[in-house]
């Protein structure tokens, strides 16, 4: 089967004033129909910039693909390959135009955002603001625009007649559903949510995961699933990429990779989080801090905090290595970190 | 439970809170909340965002003068203590803030930051000073050359290490951590989370520790409290309250965490609808609108909190049910995904 989203080596940077974030260092993931992928990493790790790529959505002044492709379901949206040098001005993007960019947006992909709040505008109703989708797109009536807002409202647990309110009028976790209504408007294929859940309390959280769960289910829709919370990953998830320094440094079943770690961050990350079922007296945790993005280290980018840390390691980037099947890791003792 | 044998160090007597909200009423942030801390021991607190937990910490160290109740630290009501006992007890009850990067000067370098506690409390400044600062910092786990830096000039784990060295600098009995990691990311919360814990150990601190968090809550904490709008619903020692949870609310909140498990029926109760407003709460339960076992009865009144074991209290009137309910609803919800399925 052909993967539905396919980004090979993708390399993205920010540029502000003289320095230089380098936000994306390689990164290489698939997703196939109806798959829900997790993407899990602290801060800085590149997680939202995967996503933003994905769609052509970087912030045009300082944010830039410098390598690698993205395709979905059989369209280029960036092959940096073919870019051509250009000696004036700025350098054009190679891959889908923007015109069709925006075709893609909204229809095929869609992108829940993390804070409900300023994701939405506030002075236009949400009628209004899940109405534009229809509008961009399929250039229906007011009245057909309308029962087509009633029945997305309805799908995502919000009563039709409050669809002439303003965001303001909502509490959190309604906004989130509101904005989960405009991204399934039209049934992507492609279903981006970046920490969808993270500005919601429990309860609220619970309400959304299991909605989301449920549209998933209904409409065969990929789901890419960007959060730091893991048991939102091993509850919704198939697969699972662990991103550190804007490199995929572990990827696989979410059970493989979970309960059978292979890279020490991975590793670090597991031990780090207090659990609800099992008894500990300690966390362990990982030494040093998340690394910079503008003083990305040499070799292995997880180097200066890894206990098994070698030679070796600090030279060279390690390859990406099987572990088991469909089970990969980027690290020099490829999986056997104990000795 | 050897909970009797010790005395209180702090006790919080019928605690309430009220804010006027011009046009609307009375928001009851915290309403009627009893409990205590014992020395050397940790209290959890958890609830949801808006049920009155940070006011409760507030209150505590008197950053907030209550509506009515008493809180009392070794049997003294801290309210009643005159300008200079007042400023003794603040050595003694401490805080430690959620954001690390609102919480210290922007315009002072870490050294004077921790300086100028003792500089408060009358302590001259020197080498005495310095050589106690600098123990200090080696206390919180951080490196001396932080000193000469300025809080932006640190990342956020670093920073709330400032924050707890600042804490630690007057010696506190005890401590209210309001949402001390929740700002942090994982790998550097679990170091914060260990060094509460080895401070407990050495130096006997007792804690009130406010979160969100229930993973992070359990980890730490000898006994939790759980808060619903303004309310205690249910408090209990640790594993009892995980192994044996009785308020429908709570039972709630508990199977609303997503797990690190497979392979496991789903055990969720998801909650309908959104936190009610504080604002001029009715007579009944608080908890009665989203409560999946209600009965016209919980519109009616308040229950109260009451000892269902040894140290377990719940307020709710049918805290006996509860758990046969939540098994027979989780029947029915696996029954009916199955019909979906088919």
């Amino acid at each position: 089967m052909e993967p539905l989203l396919a980004i090979q080596d993708l390399h993205a940077e920010y540029r502000t004033g003289r320095s230089v974030a380098h936000a994306l260092n390689g990164v290489t993931l698939s997703i196939m129909p109806g798959e829900a992928f997790g993407l899990v990493g602290e801060t800085g790790a590149g997680k939202t910039t995967t996503a933003l790529c994905t769609m052509r959505l970087m912030p045009r002044d300082v944010g830039r693909i410098t390598k690698g492709s993205v395709r979905f379901d059989g369209q280029t949206i960036v092959d940096m390959s073919k870019a051509k040098k250009r000696l004036v001005g700025k350098p054009k993007v190679p891959g889908l135009s923007e015109a069709k960019l925006t075709d893609l947006r909204g229809k095929e992909i869609a992108m829940i955002f993390q804070n409900p709040l300023t994701s939405l505008n506030p002075v236009y109703t949400i009628k209004d603001q899940i109405g534009l989708v229809y509008n961009a797109h399929e250039h229906l009536s007011k009245k057909d625009t309308r029962d087509k807002v009633a029945e997305i409202l309805k799908t995502v647990g919000i009563l039709p007649e409050r669809m002439d309110d303003y965001p303001h009028q909502f509490s959190g976790g309604m906004r989130q559903r509101v904005g989960i209504a405009a991204a399934m408007a039209l049934n992507p294929k492609l279903l981006i949510a970046d920490e969808p859940t993270t500005a919601l309390d429990v309860t609220i959280q619970a309400q959304i995961l299991e909605l989301m769960k449920k549209l998933q289910h209904q409409n065969a829709s990929s789901l890419l699933m960007i959060t730091h919370n893991l048991g939102i990953i091993a509850e919704l998830c198939q697969r699972v990429a662990v991103m550190y320094a804007g490199t995929i440094v572990e990827m696989g079943a979410v059970r493989d990779v979970f309960t059978n770690p292979a890279h020490p961050y991975t590793v670090g990350l597991l031990g780090a989080i207090p659990s609800l079922t099992t008894k500990s007296d300690r966390l362990s945790y990982i030494p040093g801090n998340v690394v910079n993005s503008s003083m990305i280290p040499s070799g292995c980018p997880f180097h200066p905090r890894c206990a098994h840390c070698t030679e070796q390691c600090r030279k060279e980037q390690p390859p990406v290595t099987a572990v088991s099947a469909g089970h990969y890791a980027a690290c020099w003792k490829g999986g056997h970190i104990d000795g | 439970m050897a909970n009797e044998t010790r005395a209180p160090l702090m006790e919080i007597r019928h605690l309430k809170e009220y804010f006027a909200i011009p046009n609307k009423g009375m928001l009851h942030a915290v309403d009627d909340i009893s409990f205590t801390v014992n020395e050397g021991e940790t209290l959890g607190l958890v609830g949801e965002s808006g049920c009155g937990k940070s006011t409760v910490g507030n209150v505590v160290v008197r950053l907030l003068n209550p509506t009515d109740g008493e809180v009392l630290y070794r049997g003294e009501n801290v309210f009643d203590a005159q300008k200079a006992r007042s400023f003794e007890l603040r050595k003694k009850i401490q805080l430690i803030f959620q954001d690390p990067y609102s919480s210290l000067n922007p315009s002072k370098t870490v050294y004077q930051t921790l300086a100028e506690a003792y500089l408060v409390h009358g302590e001259k400044r020197g080498p005495a000073l310095d050589e106690k600062i600098r123990k200090l910092v080696a206390r919180a786990g951080l490196e001396d050359y932080v000193l000469e830096k300025y809080p932006h000039e640190l990342d956020g784990g670093r920073r709330q290490l400032v924050g707890i060295a600042r804490c630690l600098s007057l010696d506190p009995e005890f401590i209210v951590c309001d949402e001390p990691v929740s700002a942090l990311d994982v790998s550097i919360q679990a170091k914060i989370i260990n060094l509460l814990m080895d401070m407990q150990k050495e130096l006997g601190i007792s804690y009130l520790f406010i979160s969100h968090d229930l993973s992070v809550v359990k980890h730490i904490s000898h006994r939790i409290a759980v808060m619903y709008l303004g309310q205690i619903v249910e408090i209990a020692d640790k594993d009892e309250i995980f192994d044996n949870t009785l308020h429908p609310y709570s039972i709630a909140l508990l199977s609303a965490v997503p797990k690190l498990e497979f392979d496991k029926a789903s055990t969720r109760i998801v909650l309908k609808g959104d936190v009610p407003s504080p604002i001029n709460p009715g007579e009944g339960c608080r908890f009665a609108q989203r409560c999946w076992m209600a009965r016209e009865a919980c519109a009616k009144s308040c229950p109260a909190l009451q000892e269902v074991g040894p140290n377990h209290f719940v307020a709710c009137h049918y805290y006996q049910e509860s758990q046969a309910r939540c098994a027979e609803l989780l029947r029915e919800q696996a029954n009916g995904q199955k019909e979906e399925s088919v």
